[in-house]
C-alpha cells in the first residue's frame, strides 16, 4: 500500500515536472517572438525607407550626404542642411533640459516635503501627455513673439562675447534653431525627470544617512552618492530623451522656420528630418519622394549614432569605476 | 405559415431594390487643398438636390495626381495642369473648375493694407534676396507719396509643396527671368532668402507675427484674417486691387482658345484689369472611365456647379469660370470624353 502511494505520488511528480517543462518552452517561445517581433519591425521600417530612398541613396550616393543644396525644381538633393537642424536642436534642449530635470529630480526626491511631491511629479508627468501639435501652437503664438522681444537683447549681450558670440547674432524674427531648441528642452523635461525621480529613490536610504551621518552637505550626497550610485540609468533617461528629441516633428516644424541652411548663428531659422517630411511628403512626387524616404533613413542612422556612442560612453565609465 | 413567411421574404426583397433604387451612386475624388472648402460646400447643396454623393479628400495635389493615375477615385484635382505627354499615357483629360487669387501680403508698420505697390520685377527681387529693405529705391519709385520704413525684409514663403507656390513661383518667372534661371517654377523650390510657414495658415501667422515681413497667401487667408495685402502693377502696367473683378478678368484674358487640355496658367494675364497671379484648379479625370457611371455624376457636378455654385463659390471668395470658358469646357467633354 504504501509503496504503491510513493510510486503514484513519484509518478506524478514526473509527470508535472514534464508537463512544466513543456509549459516553460511554450513561453519562452512566445517572450522570444515578441522580442524578435520588435526587432522584425525595426529591420522592416529600417529596410523600407532604405528601399523607398535607393533612389536617391544609391544615385546621388556620397552628393546626397555632402551636399547642403535642396532643390526640387531641378531635383538635386542634400541631406547636409536638415541632418544639422536635427543635431543641433537636439543638443540644445539637451544642454537646457537635463540640468533642470537633475534640479526638479533632486528636489522631488530629497528636499520637497512630502504633500509636495506627488502633486509635482504629477504635473510633470502631465506634461508628457501634452501633444506635440499643442506645443508646436503654444511656440508659435506665445513663445515666438516673446522671442522676438528677447533675441535683440540677447545679441547685444551674448553676441559681444568672443567666439561664441556668433551664435547668438541675427535678425530677431522669434524663430529658429535656438527657439525649436528651447521648446523641445520643455517637451524632453518630463521624459529625463521622470526617469531620474524613480532612480534616486531606488537609492538605498543606509548609504545617503552613513554619508549625512559623517555631516555630508545635501549637495554633497547628491552628488556623491546619489549619482554615482544610479548613473547609468540617468545617461539612459537622457539618451531617452535625446531619442525623443531627435525624432520630434510638429512642435518642430512650426517654430524652426523651415529654411534650408546652415548657419553659425542661433537665430537663423532652419529644418530638420523630421521637419522636412512633414512640410513636403503631402505634394512630393518621383524623386523628391524618394529624397524625402531617404532623409527618414537617415534619421534611424542618426539616432543609432547617436545611441552608439552614448552606449560606448556607458561602457567607458563602467570600465574606469572597475578601475 | 410558409405562405406569410415567403410573403416577408419578397417583401424584404422588394424594400431592398427600392432602396438601392433610392440610395444614389457614391463618387469619389482626391487632390488640391486650395479647391476643398468650395468643392465640399457644392457637395453638400448637391447632394441635397440629387442624392448623389460626391466625397472630395484634401490629400494635396500630388496625392491626388498619384490617386487618379491609380484609378482608386473617380476623379483627381491638381493645382499644377498635367501636361500633354502625360494625358496622352494614361488616357486622362483635365478642365479648369474654379478660380482663386495670389495675393502679396506684408506687415509693415505705417503702412495700411491697400497702400503698398508691388510688380512682379520688385517682387522678385525681394524673393531673390536682392531688395533687403523697404527703403529700397525699386520700392520707392512704385509708392510715391508712401513713408517707407529703413527696415529689413523677412521673406516669408510656403513649406510644404503646393499649388500656390507653384503658380506664384511660375509668375517670379514669367516676369524676371533671373528668377526662372536660378530658382524656376514647382509646388517647392530652393528658396533664396527667407523663412518657411506650413501652409497658408502658417505663412499668414508668419507674416502677422514678424514686422517688418512679406508673404503670398490665397486671397480667401488674407481676407479672413485680416493681413494687410498689397496692390499689383500688372503686365498692361495698370495698377490693380485683388477683387473678383480682377480675378475674372485676368481669366478672361488668358488666352484659353489656344490651350490643348486647358494647359494654361493664368499668371501675368494681359488684360487691363487682370490680378497678375491669379490661378486655377484642375479636374482630372478618365476620357474613357471604367466606371463611367461614376464619371457621368461627377460631370453633372461640376456642370451643376457651373450653372448653380457661383453664389456659394463668391461667399468663399472663389471666383467662378467666365461664361465662355464654361462653354469651351462643355464643349470638351463632348468632343473629346467617351462614356
Amino acid at each position: 500500500m504504501q509503496v504503491t502511494l510513493t510510486r503514484q505520488l513519484v509518478r506524478d511528480s514526473e509527470r508535472r515536472a514534464h508537463l512544466d517543462a513543456r509549459y516553460d518552452r511554450i513561453f519562452r517561445g512566445v517572450l522570444k517572438f515578441c522580442a524578435l517581433l520588435v526587432l522584425a519591425a525595426l529591420l522592416g521600417a529600417a529596410l523600407s525607407t532604405l528601399w523607398g530612398g535607393r533612389e536617391v541613396l544609391f544615385g546621388q550616393g556620397l552628393h546626397f550626404l555632402t551636399s547642403d543644396a535642396w532643390n526640387p525644381v531641378k531635383d538635386d538633393y542634400g541631406a547636409l542642411s536638415p541632418i544639422f537642424g536635427t543635431l543641433v536642436t537636439s543638443l540644445i534642449a539637451i544642454v537646457l533640459a537635463v540640468p533642470v530635470s537633475f534640479g526638479v529630480a533632486m528636489f522631488l526626491t530629497e528636499i520637497a516635503p512630502t504633500w509636495m511631491r506627488g502633486p509635482v511629479s504629477s504635473a510633470i508627468e502631465l506634461l508628457a501627455g501634452i501633444p506635440s501639435i499643442i506645443y508646436g501652437m503654444w511656440g508659435l503664438f506665445v513663445f515666438v513673439p516673446f522671442m522676438s522681444g528677447i533675441e535683440p537683447a540677447l545679441s547685444a549681450t551674448l553676441g559681444r562675447i568672443p567666439l561664441i558670440g556668433k551664435l547668438f547674432q541675427g535678425p530677431p524674427l522669434g524663430l529658429g534653431l535656438l527657439t525649436a531648441g528651447i521648446v523641445l528642452a520643455v517637451m524632453i523635461l518630463p521624459f529625463i525627470t521622470s526617469v531620474m525621480r524613480e532612480v534616486f529613490q531606488t537609492v538605498p536610504t543606509r548609504l545617503k544617512e552613513s554619508a549625512y551621518a559623517l555631516s555630508s552637505t545635501r549637495w554633497e550626497v547628491l552628488w556623491d552618492i546619489v549619482l554615482p550610485y544610479t548613473r547609468s540609468a540617468v545617461i539612459g533617461g537622457i539618451i531617452l530623451g535625446l531619442g525623443r528629441a531627435l525624432g520630434e516633428t510638429m512642435a518642430v516644424t512650426f517654430v524652426l522656420g523651415n529654411s534650408y541652411n546652415i548657419t553659425s548663428s542661433l537665430l537663423m531659422p532652419g529644418t530638420s528630418i523630421s521637419s522636412s517630411i512633414a512640410n513636403e511628403f503631402n505634394e512630393a512626387v518621383g524623386v523628391h519622394r524618394s529624397a524625402l524616404i531617404a532623409l527618414g533613413f537617415l534619421l534611424f542612422v542618426v539616432t543609432f549614432i547617436v545611441l552608439l556612442i552614448a552606449r560606448l560612453m556607458l561602457h567607458q565609465l563602467a570600465r574606469r569605476e572597475g578601475k | 405559415m410558409l405562405n406569410s413567411c415567403k410573403t416577408f421574404a419578397a417583401a424584404i426583397i422588394v424594400a431592398s431594390t427600392f432602396g438601392m433604387a433610392a440610395h444614389a451612386t457614391d463618387v469619389t475624388g482626391a487632390g488640391s487643398s486650395f479647391v476643398y472648402p468650395v468643392v465640399s460646400k457644392w457637395s453638400a447643396t448637391y447632394a441635397e438636390k440629387t442624392g448623389n454623393q460626391i466625397n472630395y479628400q484634401s490629400i494635396g495635389s500630388g496625392g491626388g495626381i498619384a490617386q487618379i493615375k491609380a484609378g482608386t477615385v473617380d476623379f483627381g484635382a491638381s493645382d499644377m495642369p498635367l501636361d500633354e505627354a502625360t494625358l496622352q499615357k494614361f488616357g486622362l483629360g483635365q478642365f479648369p473648375d474654379v478660380i482663386g487669387g495670389i495675393v502679396p501680403a506684408f506687415n509693415v508698420e505705417g503702412i495700411a493694407p491697400g497702400k503698398l505697390v508691388l510688380d512682379g520685377q520688385v517682387l522678385a527681387d525681394i524673393y531673390l534676396g536682392k531688395i533687403t529693405s523697404w527703403k529700397d529705391a525699386a520700392i520707392a519709385a512704385l509708392n510715391p507719396g508712401v513713408k517707407l520704413p529703413d527696415t529689413k525684409i523677412t521673406v516669408v514663403h510656403r513649406s510644404d509643396g503646393s499649388g500656390t507656390t507653384f503658380n506664384f513661383s511660375d509668375y517670379l518667372s514669367k516676369v524676371s527671368p533671373e528668377w526662372k534661371a536660378k530658382v524656376g517654377e514647382g509646388t517647392a523650390v530652393q528658396w533664396p532668402v527667407g523663412i518657411g510657414g506650413k501652409g497658408n495658415q502658417g505663412v499668414s501667422a508668419y507674416v502677422k507675427q514678424i514686422k517688418n515681413s512679406i508673404g503670398y497667401v490665397e486671397y480667401a487667408y488674407a481676407l479672413q484674417n485680416h493681413i494687410g495685402y498689397a496692390l499689383m502693377k500688372n503686365a498692361a502696367g495698370k495698377v490693380v486691387a485683388p477683387t473678383i473683378a480682377t480675378f475674372q478678368a485676368a481669366a478672361d484674358t488668358a488666352d484659353w482658345k489656344d490651350a490643348k487640355n486647358f494647359n494654361l496658367l493664368m499668371t501675368n494675364a494681359p488684360g487691363a484689369t487682370a490680378w497678375p497671379i491669379t490661378a486655377t484648379s484642375w479636374v482630372i479625370m478618365y476620357k474613357q472611365p471604367r466606371n463611367a457611371a461614376n464619371a457621368k455624376v461627377v460631370m453633372d457636378f461640376f456642370k451643376w456647379s457651373y450653372e448653380h455654385g457661383q453664389q456659394q463659390a463668391r461667399s468663399l471668395d472663389y471666383v467662378p469660370l467666365p461664361q465662355s470658358l464654361v462653354n469651351q469646357i462643355k464643349n470638351y467633354w463632348k468632343t473629346d470624353f467617351k462614356m
